[in-house]
């Protein structure tokens, strides 16, 4: 196989703008610069249509007022402001808000179809923390019909789509950027895109955690390259715990249950059938924030009141069985055939599971541009909309109207370019020859026992609740990781070898996993996401500041930024 | 706990064989569980794809022993002996587990895309819930193109350059009935879609892991749909003089 590796350099390509991931936002931001004339190539991972995007359930939030009709962008702006504890980016919730509506009409001028209102609208289901029935969907599997109507529209918009690409690594030419090199997975051949901005849709980081609902795809790559391009990172610290898991059998552990199961009537219980959220939320119940609910069944487990593999009961049978299979299809199969629990009868087991990252790459609200001219992200790789918690169905809106925005000022930055940035290629020789190592060399860590182990220490260094002394332990054992996957050993060939393609995933979440100690280390509170044991209450002068993490030369460098101060006609709305 | 024993194809485009793995059997475990086992334990070579892990994503299709399955919603507990899993067949071999599927979307790419009609007036739509209700149906379709592999026209007379499938059966049948849609596909139908070429075993239907009914919900509507248009002789003249969609209740 070594001819192989040696034979063609690189298969190279030339477009304006190159968008990385194709899930919702990554097919937002390719139709986006596409209508704008420009050139466009987009990769993935996958193949098409399979990103962590179609595993969304429960819906998309939007105020459209359709079932509610006082429901508005001033109330979607505030209940998002106060799920993230008000260290979101206000402009990007405003924004978010606001255009949320139009996106989602664009996606049903586009074929997509949701479930309907008696007299032919959109309908609207509740959700965790939004004030009104918010979230419009169709069944439990709105995710799919995004991603469906999305890719359709794409493929007939004159984008270029290589599928199965794995991209390492983007290419600068001094500040700016001039591309990204990667390999095709099928057979493990080094590609060279030359483009003048480059889009990050490159989604989450879930599966530096052990139990996750994310998919083998969610390693981060793109937030790490970023960094390694000098990009700001911010927020890494914030790591949502989604309450609803499955929990046994132990292959299905982490599995999602989707919110709209208590969006729907479902109710959580204790071991002793209590309805345990009346202790810690009297108000919104089950249907309160993510973080509020997944602390109270970990505090619930901890006092010795869990289910009998470590969770608690989640129960929808009340809502009789045509209704469940009617609403939550998806999951009433998952159960079945997984489980073998018919949730129109028994209750099912649930706990915590890893989700969503609030953090990531620091964008500017209305552009998605990264602290490196021409690079861009939008979606779950971008931070800033968020903050310290994301309210369940805002992320698909939030795909859409950032995809949209960061495509379109990706192609607008190009337009103003003067010059077309050069690749070096010496920087694309140097990560090939970083991607071949693992097949050179004395190494013996096999990538797979790296990752279980990084996985571990995540899981119990940086869990839902935090202390300081944990942190900082999880800390060196990050770092130990760090020097034994520059021995990192695989057999075989270019040709479709998970165990290769697995190398560089390593070092990407190690990176990660690094910024989410040191961030974590350094915010000594409680908020959101983040529950410090040693630090349990909120402190005000902590709210308002954001975590921002750099590379300073090898080293990692973190260090505190003003929140965004909030225009007075804004607050009032969050007061209301 | 006990082992079970799998025999995973390994090979590609030159050949390959069956190579007998033992994997630990745990509690509610599924095919896709074995195979990351032995890809983590015992050869980080074996390919396979796969993303959800809870079939939403139609990406881990097999064939386990013998039949089109999603391994992540196949249990380990369903057999007695021995496991084979081996890729799908219908499509070229990549590596192992790995097929290569492009052929999809290519045929997904010659489908004319949902399209409104010009007079649609700007704003939210109304749209009726017994008119969209049925769709739901076509749109849960996860692609996993089992039902590719298994059609008889694809998989035993080679019938790739003739007929798309029952995939896209669905998905025309998703487009051609969407209240706001314009377009008519019967030509496609009856041209490169190749709709005449299923004789209707339902064999689709019977591994799809949405429960769709492929046959009796799609390709039967969308063949009677075709025979209007071109054997209908009011129809045909129709078309002579360039009519687009007729309205129809269906």
């Amino acid at each position: 196989m070594a001819g192989r590796v040696e034979a063609g350099r690189y298969e190279t390509f030339d477009q304006d703008v190159l968008v990385i991931g194709a899930g919702g936002a990554g097919l937002r931001a390719a139709i986006a610069a596409a209508a704008s004339g420009l050139s466009v190539t987009l990769v993935c991972k996958s193949l098409l249509g399979k990103a962590h995007t179609v595993m969304a359930e429960g819906g998309i939030a939007a105020a459209l007022g359709n079932v509610d009709p006082k429901d508005n962008w001033q109330v979607h702006f505030a209940d998002t402001s106060r799920g993230g504890q008000m260290i979101n980016d206000y402009r990007m919730v405003e924004i978010f808000a606001k255009e949320a509506p139009d996106r989602v009409y664009e996606l049903e001028r586009w074929g997509g179809l949701f479930d309907r209102t008696d007299d032919g609208r959109i309908l609207q289901r509740p959700f965790g923390a939004h004030t009104y029935r918010r979230l419009c969907h169709v069944g439990d599997r709105t995710g799919l019909e995004l991603i469906r109507t999305l890719q359709d529209r794409a493929v007939h918009s004159g984008i270029t789509v290589h599928m199965e690409v794995t991209v390492t690594r983007l290419l600068k030419d001094a500040e700016r950027i001039a591309g990204a090199v990667g390999y095709r997975r099928e057979d493990g051949r080094f590609l060279l895109f030359r483009a003048k901005a480059v889009v990050l849709a490159t989604g989450g980081w879930g599966k530096v955690y052990k139990v996750t609902s994310n998919s083998w795809e969610c390693t981060g790559d793109g937030c790490a390259m970023a960094y390694e391009a000098g990009a700001e990172l911010m927020d890494m610290e914030m790591v949502q715990f989604h309450p609803t898991g499955m929990v046994w059998p132990p292959g299905v552990r982490g599995i999602l249950v989707t919110e709209a199961v208590r969006g729907e009537g479902g109710i959580l219980r204790n071991a002793k059938g209590e309805r345990f959220m009346e202790r810690y939320d009297p108000k919104k119940l089950d249907l309160s924030s993510r973080d509020v609910v997944s602390r109270s069944i970990y505090k619930e487990v901890q006092a010795g009141r869990g289910s009998p593999h470590g969770g608690a009961f989640l129960d929808i049978t009340h809502r009789g069985a045509e209704f469940i299979k009617k609403k939550l299809p998806s999951m009433y199969e998952q159960f079945r055939s997984l489980a073998d629990i018919d949730i129109t009868k028994s209750p099912m087991e649930v706990a915590p599971t890893v989700h969503y990252v609030m953090g990531g790459v620091r964008v500017e609200a209305g552009t998605g541009a990264s602290s490196v001219p021409g690079l861009f992200a939008a979606g779950e790789v971008a931070a800033g909309l968020h903050g310290a918690n994301r309210l369940g169905g805002n992320s698909l809106s939030d795909l859409l109207v950032f995809g949209r925005r960061a495509g379109e000022h990706a192609a607008a930055y190009v337009k103003g370019l003067r010059m077309t940035p050069r690749v070096d290629e010496r920087q694309a020789d140097e990560e090939r020859a970083l991607l071949l190592r693992p097949f050179e060399g004395d190494g013996r860590e096999s990538p797979f026992a790296l990752h279980e182990e990084l996985q571990e220490v995540m899981g119990a260094c940086a869990g839902i609740a935090r202390t300081g002394a944990q942190l900082a332990e999880g800390l060196a054992k990050i770092e130990a990781l760090q020097q034994r996957a520059e021995r990192l050993r695989v057999a075989g060939s270019l040709l479709f070898n998970p165990g290769w393609h697995a190398c560089r995933d390593v070092h990407f979440m190690l990176t990660l996993c690094e910024a989410i100690f040191r961030s974590a280390i350094e915010r000594r509170e409680s908020r959101g996401a983040h529950w410090r044991l040693d630090f349990p209450d909120p402190d005000p002068s902590w709210g308002a500041k954001n975590l921002v993490v750099s590379r300073d030369g090898e080293a990692m460098r973190v260090a505190t930024r003003p929140v965004p101060q909030m225009p007075a006609e804004l607050t009032a709305l969050v007061k209301a | 706990m006990a082992d079970a024993t799998f025999q995973v194809f390994r090979g590609d485009a030159e050949g390959g064989q069956l190579v007998p793995y033992q994997v630990p059997i745990t509690e509610g475990m599924v095919v896709l569980d074995g195979i990351h086992y032995i890809q983590g334990h015992l050869d980080g070579t074996l390919a396979c794809r796969w993303n959800c892990k809870a079939a939403k994503c139609g990406s881990c299709s097999a064939e386990v022993n013998g039949r089109p399955r999603l391994m992540c919603k196949t249990r380990v507990d369903e057999f007695a002996g021995p496991i084979s899993v081996r890729p799908i067949k219908v499509f070229p071999l990549i590596k192992d587990l790995v097929t290569d599927v492009s052929w999809n979307f290519r045929m997904n790419e010659q489908i004319p895309p949902f399209t409104p009609g010009p007079d649609e007036a700007p704003g939210p739509w109304r749209m009726y819930r017994e008119d969209v209700e049925r769709l739901f149906e076509f749109r849960k379709c996860i692609e996993c193109f089992l039902c590719q592999d298994v059609c008889h026209v694809l998989r035993e007379h080679d019938g790739l350059d003739r007929y798309m499938g029952p995939r896209f059966m669905v998905r025309i049948a998703a487009l051609e009935m969407h209240p706001k849609d314009s377009l008519s596909r019967t030509d496609l139908l009856r041209g490169r879609g190749g709709i005449g070429f299923c004789n209707i075993t339902k064999c689709c239907e019977d591994v799809c892991p949405e429960h769709i009914h492929i046959t009796d919900n799609a390709i039967i509507p969308l063949k009677e749909r075709m025979a209007d248009d071109y054997f209908d002789p009011w129809r045909a003249l129709l078309r002579m003089f360039g009519r687009k969609k007729e309205p129809r209740g269906t």
